[in-house]
């Protein structure tokens, strides 16, 4: 049961590195992408879990309770900003490939060979 | 000093925020000049920096925030000399490109200076950064822009698909480096790699050890373009915009390589240490085969950015073997090497840049016998081949000797083939070229099924029949700048020296964690040995030959069917692999991550 | 390669990297059980040194706020290469009949009803008013300049979804958003220096840091507001641009 996180991590890296492989549709790889971006969060979250603790935020809790790792979180977030990023720029360029090589299907681009 | 590290990195961030800000506001001369001068600035502040590496390592904690019983809290920057030195030429080559990119019509709205401005703050950051994730933030930073340099000429097809292969690759490469980064974190507690390295030192190289190193290494490999990551390297730089090139191929996949040694000595030399051999046997086993695939591709190309794309795969193979000696021999040889064949390099995509402008073509067989117009172009063309060649007493040359030196010191003698073998092939496939479009020798070549589509847009404004001088010098000044690095006396002691400190773990934790300060020894390099200068000189004449051979044999450039029957099938099946399709890139991705696992897992048993 | 070809290459992978990735992952701590001191140090010190109280947005901006100043120049390095690569699109049609064809076809949409741009004008002054909560309070509760920039951008968004085009074309001002944006990440790199300037380092907290509520943690809630400009900026350029090509949609060919 523990290693359950883990373990959809691994799941979604590899399901969503299938759907980059097999896709017919630009906009379907790129959203397979972040699926395989879901999994790099999931580790680290899971990484800084601690059970029966709380959330990092001291507003209404007093300073000396167990929480969950802070590190972590704030890795996850500068990790999703980053991913982001990527996704708008792939986003960008599949508009221009459909508009180039009028289809979004990667099998139908065939410009670069040898 | 507190101050020159963290400006490195910050003043080409601002300079770009601000040039965003004002955007078109700004005139397109006081753009070009405020880019090209904090690009120099950057340049000088790192070569400060590599002044001061001799001192021992300096170490900022940002924020002030130090290391508290042996946890570092904060992030650092840990400049040791040869991160302090590849900062240096990565703001260079920056220089050099913006420069180049000055009389660019695609510049209009300055969003190319950001861009490049951007993306080699990114790089350098990357070099000079003490911290796992911090490496990463500054990696995905340079690779962005990189994404956005490759596809810039946004109204060519093949710009548009170099660009996605090269972003769905790269990207999956930095999805494996941050999960090995997590692996990392979830032992140690640490992300800091000086403490990440001690809390290693003494573990055993188990299950998570040899996953976290096997998709750190994987990650960096694929930026690093060696086999089978390589795939989007061919189609990346064969379509971007000639400045973007002189960075890429000079400097962004080397980054890949400094990175997996970084991380390698920093963290885990304690735990993979004791399975130094067959590690050493897997990295340069790996290099060799890139090494080779690369310059047997560069040999059949048409498409002149396509051919030193090929070039620039075999020696990203070639340095793999330097650094895959895993010693401070092989790790100086590789840092020379790389200085010296990237301004080469950066001096032959410039040459390619002046003959797109003045001729219009990119291909063979377009441009056959049509440079005889720009001979000086042809000429510097050539020069750049000879020295990919490794023309004695050049940069490269020096790099490539030092190089075969530490291989033989390491009983992989039989690899001083191997080096030897592609620098003429490559050297032979440029100097192939430069006979074809310069000298219009041999036949014109026709197509086959792999021949390339011209990109046919013009890139530069102003009159075709002249070169402008802010293309030309800095095609000249980067070749100069190729053969004075083998000329510079003592910078084999300097790299050696640097090379020590880079290797040494426990050395870097200590300066790191405790603040201490330790001057860096100097030593003496070892004196070349006698074979390497014929080594050299055949290294130039087998090129000069294989061009020949090629030039007298081939009717078009895809067959060396003349030379070697036998050979045809293999290499068209091999050529057929680099289809241009994402899919088949990932596929490969992924099966060479789960190689490279598989490999360091049976090493470590 | 055929793409049984592919997919038999990446089936065989897939076994092995599967194998080596639930090898690697069943090394680390039980799930649950993380031990590690960063964290925990973290945790301790966050309000004592401080004194605000969101521990994850102290150590994205103060103590490891150089992976924030790259990542906000990653949000800018994207807004730009988007612009880049989708500029030849506006630059290829002819400009005039591109106007006139534009505003024929939005003349002839049909406006989205009545209740709904009703909603929507009331809805947009409250996710504008929610995401500069967010945003203020990035120290003291979840949340902060990326969460809030996002929700910023968001309300754009709504009003794009229920006023029909025509009002948007004229909210869409992209130079200034994309000026927005780039001040942002400006103002961040800025933070960094006045550390340098204070006589320490580079992204010193060299703001004196308060006591309690609002105004507490130094140069985190300014940070927080820099981001926030700089991801509202960023998003809403991102969505102007993308939207736009919606508007000047026509179909394109080999």
């Amino acid at each position: 049961m523990s290693f359950l996180p883990y373990a959809v991590a691994a799941w979604l890296f590899l399901v969503g590195v299938w759907g980059i492989v097999t896709s017919r549709n630009l906009i379907h790889l790129v959203v397979c992408l972040t699926v395989v971006q879901a999994s790099t969060y999931i580790v680290l979250l899971g990484i800084g879990y601690r059970t029966d603790a709380a959330a990092p935020i001291f507003a209404d809790i007093p300073t000396s309770t167990p929480t969950v790792d802070p590190v972590v979180q704030a890795l996850t977030l500068t990790d999703v900003v980053v991913e982001a990023t990527v996704v708008a720029l792939l986003l960008a360029l599949a508009i221009q490939a459909e508009r180039r090589f009028g289809t979004l299907d990667p099998n139908e681009l065939g410009a670069l060979r040898g | 000093m507190e101050v020159i590290a963290p400006l490195a990195v910050g003043a080409p961030l601002m300079a770009a925020a601000v040039i965003a800000a004002t955007g078109s506001l700004l005139p397109r001369l006081a753009a070009d000049l405020v880019a090209v001068a904090v690009a120099a600035a950057t340049c000088v502040l790192c070569v400060l920096l590599l002044a001061q590496s001799s001192g021992g390592a300096t170490v900022v904690w940002f924020g002030g925030w130090h290391p508290q019983d042996g946890v570092a809290i904060g992030v650092d920057f840990a400049v040791d000399g040869i991160g302090a030195g590849l900062a240096a030429f990565i703001a260079a080559l920056t220089t050099a490109a913006l420069v180049f990119s000055a009389r660019f019509l695609e510049a209009e709205e300055a969003h190319l200076h950001v861009l490049i401005l951007v993306f080699a703050a990114g790089m350098v950051g990357f070099c000079l950064s003490g911290d796992l994730f911090n490496m990463f933030v500054f990696f995905e930073l340079a690779s962005v822009g990189a994404f956005a340099l490759a596809g810039y000429k946004v109204r060519e097809r093949q710009a548009v698909e170099g660009s996605l292969n090269f972003a769905v690759t790269n990207s999956i490469g930095s999805f494996l480096l941050l999960t090995g980064i997590a692996l990392v974190y979830g032992r140690t507690g640490a992300l800091n790699l000086a403490q990440a390295g001690q809390a290693f030192a003494h573990a055993p190289a188990d299950g998570l050890v040899v996953v976290a190193f096997a998709l750190i290494a994987a990650g960096f490999l694929v930026k690093a373009a060696i086999v089978p990551f390589h795939f989007w390297l061919p189609d990346a730089y064969a379509v971007a915009l000639t400045p973007a090139c002189l960075l890429f191929s000079g400097a962004m996949s080397e980054l890949g390589l400094y990175g997996l040694g970084r991380v390698y000595f920093t963290v885990f030399s304690g735990p993979l240490g004791s399975h130094r051999e067959a590690l050493e046997a897997i990295l340069i086993g790996a290099g060799v085969l890139t090494a080779l695939l690369g310059a047997t591709m560069a040999l059949l190309q048409d498409h002149l950015k396509r051919l030193l794309a090929f070039a620039t795969v075999s020696y990203m193979g070639i340095f793999l073997i330097g650094l895959g000696t895993l010693g401070a021999a092989g790790v100086a040889a590789t840092a020379i090497y790389v200085i010296g064949d990237g301004c080469a390099k950066a001096a032959l995509f410039a040459c390619v840049g002046i003959v797109q402008h003045r001729l219009g073509g990119v291909t063979q067989r377009r441009l056959f016998a049509r440079g005889l117009r720009i001979r000086r172009t042809g000429a510097l063309f050539a020069l750049g081949g000879l020295l990919l060649a490794s023309l004695p007493p050049s940069g490269p040359f020096l790099g490539k000797s030092m190089l075969d030196d530490s291989l033989i010191a390491a009983n992989y003698g039989w690899v001083v083939a191997v080096v030897v073998a592609c620098s003429m092939l490559t050297g032979g496939a440029v100097l192939l070229a430069a006979a074809r479009v310069f000298g219009g020798l041999g036949t014109h070549p026709t197509g086959d099924r792999f021949s390339e589509e011209e990109g046919g847009e013009p890139e530069v404004e102003g009159s075709r029949n002249r070169t402008p001088a802010v293309m030309a010098w800095p095609a000249v000044a980067l070749a100069a700048a190729s053969i004075a690095v083998g000329l510079v006396p003592g910078i084999d002691r300097a790299a050696t020296a640097a090379a020590d400190r880079f290797v040494d773990q426990p050395t870097y934790a200590r300066e790191v964690m405790s603040g201490q300060r330790v001057a860096v020894p100097s030593v003496s390099a070892p004196p070349l040995r006698a074979i390497d200068w014929p080594l050299g000189v055949a290294s130039v004449l087998g090129a000069v030959g294989v061009a020949a051979i090629a030039l007298r044999r081939s009717r078009s450039t895809g067959s060396l069917a003349a030379v070697a029957d036998q050979l045809d099938r293999p290499l068209t099946a091999i050529r057929a692999l680099h289809s241009g399709h994402v899919g088949d890139y990932v596929a490969w991705l992924v099966a060479g991550a789960a190689l490279l696992g598989g490999l360091v897992a049976l090493a470590a048993s | 390669m055929t793409p049984r070809a592919r997919l038999a290459v990446f089936a065989l992978a897939a076994v092995g990297l599967a194998a080596l990735l639930v090898w690697g992952l069943a090394g680390l701590p039980r799930f649950g059980d993380y031990e590690g001191r960063y964290g925990r140090i973290i945790a301790r010190d966050t309000v004592p040194q401080r004194k605000a109280t969101d521990a994850v947005g102290v150590t994205t901006f103060d103590y490891r706020g150089i992976d924030t100043l790259g990542e906000e120049f990653i949000l800018l390095v994207s807004v730009v290469g988007v612009m880049a690569l989708l500029r030849a699109h506006r630059e290829e049609t002819d400009e005039s009949r591109a106007r006139a064809q534009e505003l024929e076809r939005i003349r002839k949409a049909p406006l989205p009803s009545e209740s709904l741009t009703l909603l929507g004008q009331t809805l947009a002054p409250i996710v504008l008013v929610l995401g500069i909560y967010v945003v203020a309070h990035g120290h003291l509760t979840p949340g902060g300049g990326f969460q809030g920039g996002v929700v910023l951008a968001a309300a754009l968004l709504v009003l794009y979804l229920t006023t029909g085009r025509t009002a948007f074309r004229r909210l869409r001002a992209v130079a200034a958003f994309e000026a927005v944006e780039a001040l942002g990440a400006l103002g961040y790199a800025l933070i960094g220096v006045g550390g340098l300037i204070a006589g320490a380092q580079f992204l010193h907290n060299f703001i004196p840091h308060g006591h309690s509520g609002l105004l507490t943690g130094g140069t985190v809630p300014l940070a927080n507001v820099s981001v926030g400009f700089a991801v509202a900026g960023a998003i809403a350029t991102l969505l102007s641009e993308m939207l736009d090509q919606d508007l000047l949609r026509s179909r394109g060919g080999r």
